[in-house]
């Protein structure tokens, strides 16, 4: 019961007499007698070992596919055992905000370090400390673009559908309106974006590859948008940045992602991490933590929180934004993932990631399962199939496979490099059987 | 100390993959990244040391006393940590089909109905990924609650000016305009003021109780009432919720809506700055306006389901999950009387602490307090020249993490200490001793403190440099 005051019953009255009291119900004088100690009734009051048991029976309930070739947002890679080494440990896990930069060295550090990480993957010349997830990254970064006089926001409806609901409520929030840049074939539509570009366009928001797998044209896209005096943000998956052509090199002012993939499990949607970064020119208008390099009294170069200026608690209402809390430790988790796969490492998941899609593609489709689109893709694609879903999604799960995500009659497929060609032919197999 | 990217030598890393099994695919040239990937290139003992030594350059709540004000830095309970490890909540994808995702429905609502017992609410969301972010969700409800009525014209918040800085930029995040309330000299809400203040355009007021002076207002439902008259809603900031959960229920303090910090009062850690969780909990007049993917208990087992007139998502999928998963874990261990004890032996420890101090110091308050006080030190920087600053700096070297600095804003040389339920009076003991033993160096040798802290790993920072000539990355020299 309360099983972690250390202090005993009998120490606790000491400590009650010590400051002129006698039971704990004093302590509470301030609050109105009409609502103190309520009535109130929910479960608890376990043992640890009960605590466990009523955990696992939970956990039990969830199913966990060994195969999994869906994505949609959320993508099963390897990590490798030295990302959960670093970030378990305790101090890692359990220090708050690196307020006192004296003794958070380590930590500050270590988001420095992912700060140039993230750089290096985008091409950009600041990076934050991170914020929520990928949808709250687009959402901010469409803040950052909006003046009193551009108050309209772009984005194409290649966005995942939850970032799509996310920029939209954020913007509902802030009286910024969004509209949406239609898709053809599958990915953003250049012309229907040309007739879309006024003097009211603050920015231009793609993602890519975007939800149906496929790389967008963004480099024209965000030239029409610059030509338009309109800013260009770009969501990119950031293992594909290791192999595709990065926010920077195709003209956007802003990168944001999802950075779930670099080593953080599914964890049933969170805490995932969302990344940002921009140009110096926009260096001011990122929101969020920020760790600077300076030196200490003795000329020994340390890390510290700056830039605050920007922020809620300096600014209040006038902040860029009210973040407070961001995702340290996933941020973190990024930095051990992409140091563990260095370079080459991260180009090879990248590249194995593509290959295994295409294998996967190349199978379903001689299986009857036809691609929708036909234009260049990651990991994740697009199909026909010819039975219900359903039906075919229930036949894989019976095998321990996790089929790709039911669209309405098609399926959004993923491979990732985990999935071993065994493990695709093994699926094609049961499409096959399905099918027939 | 080096940087990972000084550690590096080309050719060096891991082996992590197996080779390719299936035939190559390479990409369109035109799509090819142009520019070299620089990344670490370094061996995986290398990486694990570089980690090692970072940790010992950072404190964690296991290294010793933690009474950083406002943040609620109790022990993390290991239990916690490993049911989040469970692989039947790791692995589990979040596009899976409902039924495959029972267990996790499961914590999601167990969870919240513990939260709505505790807060008093009707309804609990855990969207949210931290405290601020609850609270723009809970800003975006008020907005939506009052467009809804054709009260749109409701525009001003109110915020006493002791809140925390996230309160009036979250307001603002949702278009409101912030109007600052004056709080009385114990940072109290001035009634009067209030009640100058609220009109037919007051959309809401955003108050924390107790407040981040430590001192929960009596006043509290003639305030809830006086903005209730006015047509506006009441938000709770629950930041400080662990003075009096199980003891006063913002629900029944005439809260309409109000955001829980589980990376403070449910005890999961707070990872260096996050993941936290901002669950969110609302009246029922609120209900129908939460965000898109509830989770319902239903005949045939839990679903998500969106409120028919939902303000949309403020994030991607359901919340921060395994957060959740560890705030559950530490509810079902301490129940009903749990929480209550929790509460008591917070306020406790507080004022055992604070009247520990009162030989040398002064509370920004007289009488007492509940989880957390103010001191200021606003004579000993007249008498000495010596600074909350130095003072804070000061605990450093002896130990311990220093306590919240120069907030509340209407405190001058201000310290808030926050010692939490889960440390002992050997502990709250040592920290009085020590911290007594800098106001006595404050008056013999105000030189020293100034110095200080010696002991850590780095000496103070140039922070104007940082801020004057950022350096924002490492670059190859």
């Amino acid at each position: 019961m309360g099983g972690y005051i250390p202090s005993t019953h009998r120490e606790r009255r000491e400590m009650l007499s010590a400051i002129g009291l006698s039971s704990p119900e004093e302590l509470f004088g301030q609050v109105p007698a009409s609502i103190r100690y309520p009535e109130f009734s929910m479960e608890g009051g376990l043992s640890e070992m009960e605590v466990q048991r009523e955990m696992e029976a939970m956990a039990a309930k969830n199913r966990v596919y060994e195969s999994v070739f869906r994505g949609a947002g959320a993508y099963d890679h390897y990590i490798p055992a030295i990302v959960g080494a670093v970030t378990s440990k305790e101090t890692f896990v359990t220090a708050y905000t690196p307020y006192q930069a004296e003794i958070s060295q380590g930590i500050l550090q270590s988001i420095f370090e992912y700060q140039t990480m993230i750089c290096s993957l985008t091409g950009m010349d600041v990076s934050n400390a991170s914020v929520y997830d990928g949808a709250t990254a687009a959402a901010e970064a469409i803040h950052m673009c909006v003046d009193a006089k551009r108050r309209v926001a772009l984005v194409s409806e290649g966005l995942h559908p939850m970032a799509l609901q996310t920029v939209q409520t954020y913007a509902d929030g802030a009286d910024v309106v969004i509209r949406r840049i239609p898709l053809k074939d599958g990915a953003t539509d250049l012309s229907a974006l040309k007739s879309m570009l006024t003097d009211e366009i603050a920015c231009v928001l793609l993602q890519s590859p975007n939800f149906y797998g496929q790389i967008e044209n963004a480099q024209e896209i965000f030239a029409q948008a610059h030509a338009n005096k309109s800013k260009a943000i770009l969501s990119m998956n950031p293992i594909a940045c290791a192999l595709y052509r990065t926010p920077a090199e195709l003209g956007a002012d802003i990168a944001v992602g999802e950075g779930q993939p670099l080593g953080m499990p599914l964890s049933f949607g969170g805490p995932y991490l969302g990344f940002m970064a921009t140009g110096s020119a926009l260096m001011r208008k990122l929101p969020g933590r920020i760790v600077g390099q300076t030196t200490d009294l003795e000329g020994r170069r340390a890390f510290v929180l700056t830039l605050q200026a920007r922020e809620q608690h300096i600014r209040r209402e006038k902040a860029l934004s009210n973040i407070c809390s961001n995702q340290a430790l996933c941020a973190m988790t990024a930095a051990v993932y992409l140091a563990a796969m260095g370079p080459e490492g991260l180009r090879g998941v990248a590249e194995a990631c593509h290959a295994k899609a295409a294998y996967l593609r190349e199978q379903l489709a001689a299986a009857g399962l036809e691609p929708v689109h036909g234009g260049e893709f990651f990991h994740e694609f697009l199909t026909q199939c010819p039975v219900a879903p359903e039906k075919l999604l229930d036949a894989l799960k019976e095998r321990g496979i996790l089929g790709g995500l039911p669209l309405g009659e098609k399926i959004l497929w993923c491979a990732t490099e985990k999935n071993s060609r065994a493990e695709i032919d093994r699926l094609v197999a049961v499409v096959r059987e399905v099918i027939a | 100390m080096k940087l990972l990217f000084e550690r590096s030598r080309a050719g060096r890393g891991l082996s992590v993959l197996p080779p390719l099994d299936v035939p190559e695919c390479p990409i369109e040239p035109s799509l090819r990244r142009r520019s070299a990937l620089d990344l670490p290139e370094i061996s995986e003992v290398d990486l694990s040391r570089h980690y090692s030594a970072l940790e010992d350059r950072a404190y964690g709540v296991n290294d010793g006393f933690y009474p950083l004000g406002s943040c609620t830095m109790k022990y993390n309970p290991k239990i916690n940590e490993k049911v989040a490890g469970l692989p039947g909540f790791l692995r589990l994808h979040p596009m899976a089909a409902p039924e495959d995702q029972q267990g996790a429905m499961e914590v999601y609502y167990r969870a919240g109905k513990c939260l709505e017992a505790i807060t008093g609410m009707d309804r609990v969301t855990f969207q949210p990924a931290a405290g601020a972010h609850g609270e723009l969700l809970g800003m975006l409800l008020i907005k939506a609650y009052h467009r809804d009525r054709d009260d749109a014209a409701r525009r001003k918040m109110l915020v006493p000016d002791s809140a925390h800085g996230t309160n009036p930029a979250s307001a603002a995040m949702a278009g409101f305009e912030v109007v600052s309330i004056p709080s009385t000299q114990d940072g109290r809400v001035d009634l009067e003021k209030l009640k100058e203040a609220v009109g037919p355009d007051t959309a809401g007021l955003m108050l924390t109780n107790p407040n981040t002076l430590g001192i929960f207002d009596e006043n509290i439902l003639e305030i809830t009432r006086i903005v209730h008259e006015a047509g506006g809603l009441n938000y709770y900031d629950g930041a400080n919720l662990n003075a009096v959960m199980g003891v006063a229920r913002p629900g029944d303090m005439g809260f309409d809506v109000v955001h829980l910090n589980l990376h403070k009062t449910f005890s999961t850690p707070h990872g260096g700055g996050g993941p936290g969780s901002g669950a969110v909990g609302v009246k029922a007049i609120l209900q129908d306006f939460l965000p898109l993917r509830q989770v319902e208990k239903a005949e045939e087992g839990f679903r998500f389901v969106d409120p028919p007139k939902s303000v949309g998502a403020v994030k991607s999928f359901y919340g921060n999950f395994t957060v959740v998963v560890k705030a559950l874990a530490y509810m079902l261990a301490l129940g009903p009387e749990g929480v209550r004890e929790a509460a008591e032996g917070a306020v406790l420890n507080a004022n055992y602490l604070m009247r520990a101090l009162e030989p040398g110091y002064t509370p920004a308050v007289s009488g007492p307090c509940m989880h957390e006080f103010v001191l200021t030190l606003e004579q000993l920087k007249r008498e000495t020249g010596v600074s909350a600053l130095d003072v804070a700096k000061g605990m450093i070297d002896r130990g311990m993490h220093p306590p919240t600095m120069y907030f509340p804003l209407i405190v001058h040389e201000a310290l808030m200490l926050e010692p939490t339920e889960t440390e002992s009076r050997e502990t709250l003991d040592q920290a009085a001793k020590a911290m007594l033993e800098i106001l006595d160096q404050a008056h013999k040798d105000p030189e020293a403190l100034k110095q200080a802290p010696i002991t850590a790993p780095v000496r103070r920072l140039d922070e104007v440099k940082a801020a004057r000539t950022p350096i924002l990355k490492y670059t190859r020299e």
